[in-house]
C-alpha cells in the first residue's frame, strides 16, 4: 500500500580550480565546502552549524535490496575522512568521490523539493564567493550543475524516495525501468556528443541526457561502474521493517525549475501507483539499456522501442500511459501519497508536457531543459557559422550550467520559475516542515555547540562533559513543525529534550 | 481499457492524447518565431560578454573525475 512520498535530491557538482597548474578536484572540494563553513564565522548567513559533523553510523550503501550481492559488484565506499557538513535547513554539504554535492533535506513534495534545489544552487554560489576570499589572488573554484565532461567521466544527481517496504521490489524494477527510462524526454538536460566507451563521440551530434550513455546494466548496486537504471542500495535512513528508500541514480540534474518539478513529480506518482498495483500494462523491453540511449538520441521522441511480447512502442506512448493512470488513480484518492494539491499540480504540467512534446516541441522551450538548450545552441552556432563540435558551441553548452549570477546564461533564458525569491533564501537556513527535517534543522539551530554529529535519522548530543546521547528520528514523517516546534521553543537545553521526549 | 491501442500499436504511433486536448493546448504553447528570434538576438548579444575567452582552452581543461 502507498505511503506518502517522501523525497529529495542529491547533487553532485562538477568542480574546477582556476588559476593553478596541477588542480586537485578533492582538494578543491574540500576547500568549497570548508570555506563554506569558515564563511559563517565570518559573519555570512549559511546554515551552518560548525561544529556539527556527520554521523555515518546508518550508512550501509553495501546491503542489497534484493536480498544479496551478486558477486563482483562493488559497493561505494564511504568517506569518512572527506569533508562533512549538516546544515541547519536539514541539508548534507560534503565531498563524494571528487565532487562536492549537496543533499537536500526530506521534502514531502516535488515543489519543496524544487525549492531546496535552488536553496542548494544558493548555497554552492557562497561557497565559490567564500572560496574566492581566502584563495589567493587569481584563483577561483567554479562549480557547474551538470552531469558530464563531454570526456566520458560523469558524475550524478540521485533521487531518493520513501516506499513501502512490503511492495514486491520486482515490481518496482519491472514498473521502475519503464518510467525511469521513458520520462528522458522531459527530464533530459541535453548533451553535445555521445560518451559511450568505445563509440564515436561525434556520431551523435545532440542528445537528450547526459546521463543515458554511462548506464549498463539494468539492476545492480553500483553507482560510478557498470551503472545500473534500477540501483538496488538498500538503506532506507529510517525503519527498515516498513520503508525502503529507493535511489533513483539515473537522472540528469536539471537548471529548470519545472524540469525537476516534473521529474520528482511523476516518479512520485509512478512509485505510489507501484506500491498500489495500480499500473495494469507491464511495459518489458527487449533491451531497456540501449532503449534508454536510443530515447536519449531521438529528438523527433518517434522511435519505438521494442518490447518482448513482439511489439513495440514510443517513449511519449509510454509516459502518455503511465499519465492516464495517474489521472484515474488522483481521481480515486491517490492525490493524498504525492503531495495533495502539488500533486494535482504535477498532473497538470505532465499533460502539458506531454502534449506539447507530441506537437510543438519548441513551444516547451521555458520548460523543459534540452529544449532550451538546443534553442540556444542553435541559434548561436547558426549566428558564428558553427558546428556544435567546435569549442565556442561546446564552452556554451557547459556554460549552460553555470549557477554563478554573473555568468549565469540560463538566468538570461527567462525559464518559467515555480519558486520565489524568498522562500529560496528561507530554504538555506530553514528546514522543511512536514518531516522529520524539521527537528534535525531546528536543534542545529537552536543548539549547535551539544551537538556532536547528525545524519538522517539521528542526532547525538553532548549533554555534559562525559553524557552523550542519540535520539532517533526513524520515522521520515515524525518530527514535522506541528510534532515539535512546542516542545523545542519550551526546552532550554538538550537535557530537557531528552528527559521531555522520554529517552 | 478503450485507449489500449496507442500503446499496444507496432510501429504506428497514434497521438496518445485526444484531439481536443492537443488544440486547446497547441493554442496556449503556440510560438511566435518572429519575437523568439529577436529576443534571442539580444540575447546571444548578451552571451558574446560572458562566455569564456579562450573557448578552446576552456573545454579541453574542462575534465572531472567520474563520481556517482
Amino acid at each position: 500500500m502507498a505511503v506518502k512520498k517522501i523525497c529529495g535530491i542529491e547533487t553532485e557538482y562538477s568542480i574546477i580550480h582556476k588559476g593553478v597548474e596541477d588542480p586537485n578536484p578533492i582538494w578543491a572540494s574540500s576547500m568549497l565546502i570548508t570555506s563554506y563553513v569558515q564563511g559563517n564565522e565570518q559573519g555570512f548567513q549559511t546554515g551552518i552549524a560548525d561544529s556539527v559533523v556527520w554521523d555515518f553510523q546508518d550508512e550501509t550503501p553495501a546491503n542489497d535490496a534484493r536480498g544479496f550481492a551478486p558477486v563482483g559488484s562493488l559497493p561505494p565506499i564511504v568517506e569518512t575522512h572527506l569533508v562533512n557538513a549538516v546544515l541547519t535547513n536539514g541539508a548534507r554539504f560534503y565531498v563524494d568521490h571528487a565532487h562536492p554535492e549537496l543533499s537536500t533535506p526530506e521534502c514531502h513534495n516535488a515543489l519543496e523539493v524544487v525549492r531546496y534545489d535552488k536553496s542548494g544552487e544558493v548555497i554552492l554560489r557562497e561557497a565559490m564567493k567564500a572560496a574566492k576570499s581566502f584563495l589567493p589572488d587569481g584563483e577561483e573554484l567554479v562549480v557547474y550543475k551538470d552531469n558530464s565532461d563531454g570526456k566520458g567521466n560523469s558524475y550524478g544527481c540521485h533521487e531518493n524516495y520513501l516506499m513501502d517496504r512490503s511492495t514486491p521490489f520486482g515490481d518496482v524494477i519491472r514498473h521502475g525501468i519503464a518510467h525511469l527510462i521513458t520520462r528522458q524526454i522531459y527530464t533530459g538536460s541535453g548533451k553535445i556528443g555521445c560518451e559511450v566507451i568505445g563509440s564515436d563521440p561525434d556520431a551523435v551530434s545532440y542528445q537528450i541526457t547526459q546521463r543515458a550513455d554511462f548506464f549498463e546494466e539494468e539492476v545492480g548496486l553500483e553507482t560510478t561502474l557498470k551503472r545500473p537504471i534500477i540501483n538496488t542500495r538498500d538503506e532506507p535512513h529510517s525503519d527498515s521493517d516498513r520503508y525502503r528508500r529507493l535511489h533513483v541514480i539515473c537522472g540528469d540534474a536539471n537548471m529548470s525549475e519545472f524540469a525537476t518539478f516534473l521529474k520528482v513529480g511523476a516518479t512520485c506518482f509512478v512509485l505510489a501507483m507501484v506500491e498500489d498495483n495500480y499500473i495494469e500494462e507491464e511495459f518489458l523491453f527487449d533491451n531497456p539499456v540501449q532503449a534508454m540511449k536510443d530515447i536519449s538520441y531521438d529528438l523527433t521522441l518517434s522511435r519505438p522501442i521494442q518490447r518482448t511480447n513482439g511489439k513495440s512502442i514510443t517513449a511519449l506512448e509510454v509516459q502518455s500511459y503511465l499519465y492516464e493512470r495517474a489521472e484515474e488513480y488522483a481521481e480515486k484518492g491517490g492525490l493524498e501519497y504525492v503531495g495533495g494539491d502539488i500533486g494535482a499540480d504535477v498532473l497538470r504540467a505532465w499533460k502539458e508536457v506531454l502534449i506539447g512534446l507530441a506537437s510543438d516541441l519548441n513551444g516547451l522551450h521555458t520548460r523543459i531543459d534540452w529544449i532550451a538548450k538546443k534553442r540556444l545552441l542553435d541559434s548561436f552556432a547558426e549566428r558564428h557559422n558553427l558546428s556544435f563540435f567546435d569549442a565556442r558551441t561546446r564552452s556554451l553548452a557547459v556554460q549552460y550550467h553555470d549557477i554563478r549570477d554573473e555568468f549565469s546564461i540560463f538566468n538570461k533564458l527567462e525559464m518559467e520559475e515555480l519558486t520565489e525569491a524568498s522562500g529560496v533564501e528561507d530554504g538555506v537556513v530553514n528546514p522543511p516542515s512536514e518531516t522529520r527535517a524539521y527537528f534535525r534543522g531546528k536543534c542545529l539551530q537552536k543548539w549547535p555547540e551539544q551537538i556532536i554529529s547528525a545524519n538522517w535519522d539521528s542526532i547525538v548530543f553532548k549533554l555534559d562533559g562525559t553524557t552523550v546521547k542519540r535520539i532517533p528520528v526513524l520515522d521520515p514523517l515524525k518530527g514535522t513543525k506541528k510534532d515539535v516546534e512546542q516542545l523545542i521553543a519550551e526546552c532550554d537545553t538538550p537535557a530537557e529534550l531528552i528527559n521531555a521526549i522520554g529517552i | 481499457m478503450e485507449n489500449q491501442k496507442y500503446y499496444e500499436s507496432d510501429d504506428e504511433s497514434d497521438s496518445p492524447q485526444s484531439t481536443e486536448d492537443k488544440v486547446n493546448l497547441e493554442k496556449g504553447s503556440q510560438v511566435n518565431t518572429n519575437e523568439l528570434s529577436s529576443d534571442l538576438d539580444d540575447l546571444l548579444d548578451e552571451i558574446d560578454q560572458v562566455l569564456e575567452s579562450n573557448a578552446e582552452e576552456f573545454v579541453k581543461s574542462y575534465v572531472q573525475k567520474g563520481g556517482q
